[in-house]
């Protein structure tokens, strides 16, 4: 059961930021920005980011539905999210994302757990500034949203079916705020 | 030296926010809302979260800077101190303590946030929407400081550079200044 009086049957941040739009526009406004908008990493690259870091924090709400995001992305190559999961390093992804989600991953322990031979590992596979910007703050944001979600214990599906769902939604229109519930 | 190329003028999370600003305005834009915002809770007991948070994370920067603006929001440097050395003998409010607590939980791992946690806080006359905040501020803190760190960016060592910082974050908030921010270009 959540920890606070949030609408019931919603699961994860949905139901946070019905509870609380007025940070809950913010939060859904840097997720658009973050893993849709302009970057060098594909989208499905940045949604494989999130969901190497929520699998590290074992936030599994924010797992399956970036899994399933990832997945519509990938379409044909759809393996490779799951091989993630399992083994970040024996994943199927260029050589770049693997130093990417080397670094993103040790973002996820802590920021200063990222080192200079991470950042040159990944510039030697061809990253630019921008590249590790981007996967440094896509880890950081995540290892927000997982302790938002968690730490406020908010209702996780089980069935896989409905991250499905969410992950066409996800592919399809990105992040837009729920209608808040009327009081 | 920071990882990525960012103005030099501009030490720890300013450089990082200039660096990328369609990123920045939710940032700043939350930051804004959950720390300076409508709020049962006073700015300087908001600013304390951020500071336990930063402080176990260990991120220098924003340790320093969110202690300095806790200081001078409470006209106090003391409270800080002693909520650094132990939350639970702090001179601050039995709900304060369960609100820190829980902060501590959430910088360690979302799912370290225990029902008896929860019902601490209530018991001490926390509203939901304290926790929902404190929950969040806690998170939001987490993302700062591995943005922070997670690139290397500068510390500056001199404490004065911190009180120079507080005054802003006191006096202006968290939005970007209208001005930018080339003013704080050496001369």
């Amino acid at each position: 059961m959540p920890h606070i009086q949030v609408p019931e049957g919603v699961p994860g941040i949905r139901s946070l930021v019905m509870f609380r739009p007025e940070t809950g526009q913010y939060l859904y406004k840097l997720a658009q920005v973050l893993l849709r908008e302009e970057s060098p990493l594909t989208p499905a690259e940045r949604e494989l980011i999130a969901t190497h870091v929520s699998a590290r924090n074992a936030c599994v709400f924010c797992m399956s539905s970036h899994a399933a995001a990832a997945r519509e992305l990938y379409k044909e190559d759809r393996a490779i999210v799951d091989c993630v999961i399992r083994d970040g390093d024996a994943a199927p992804v260029t050589p770049k994302m693997k130093a990417l989600l080397v670094i993103a991953g040790h973002v996820q322990q802590n920021g200063k757990n990222v080192t200079e031979a991470d950042i040159a590992a990944a510039r030697a596979e061809g990253a630019t500034d921008r590249d590790i910007h981007d996967t440094v703050l896509i880890a950081a944001a995540f290892s927000m949203f997982n302790r938002y979600v968690d730490g406020l214990a908010s209702f996780t599906p089980t069935d896989p079916k409905e991250y499905d769902a969410m992950g066409v939604r996800l592919a399809a229109v990105g992040y837009t705020l729920p209608k808040p519930v009327s009081a | 030296m920071p990882y990525i190329s960012v103005e030099e003028h501009l030490p720890g999370i300013t450089g990082l926010l200039e660096y990328r600003k369609d990123s920045a305005e939710p940032i700043r834009e939350l930051t804004q809302y959950l720390l300076r915002g409508p709020s049962t809770l006073t700015e300087g007991e908001r600013e304390l979260i951020a500071t336990i948070v930063s402080y176990n994370n260990q991120c220098r920067f924003c340790t320093a800077a969110h202690t300095a603006a806790a200081d001078l929001l409470f006209d106090d440097d003391s409270v800080t101190e002693k909520v650094k050395q132990n939350i639970e003998t702090s001179p601050v409010s039995e709900k304060m303590k369960a609100l820190l607590m829980i902060a501590w939980h959430v910088q360690q791992g979302g799912k370290e946030v225990t029902t008896s946690d929860i019902v601490r806080a209530k018991d001490a006359g926390a509203t939901d929407i304290e926790i929902h905040d404190t929950v969040l501020i806690a998170a939001l803190f987490c993302l700062y400081n591995r943005y922070v760190d997670g690139l290397a960016t500068v510390a500056p060592p001199a404490p004065e550079f911190y009180k120079g910082l507080a005054e802003r974050l006191v006096n202006h908030g968290y939005t970007r200044l209208p001005q930018g921010y080339d003013h704080l270009k050496k001369k």
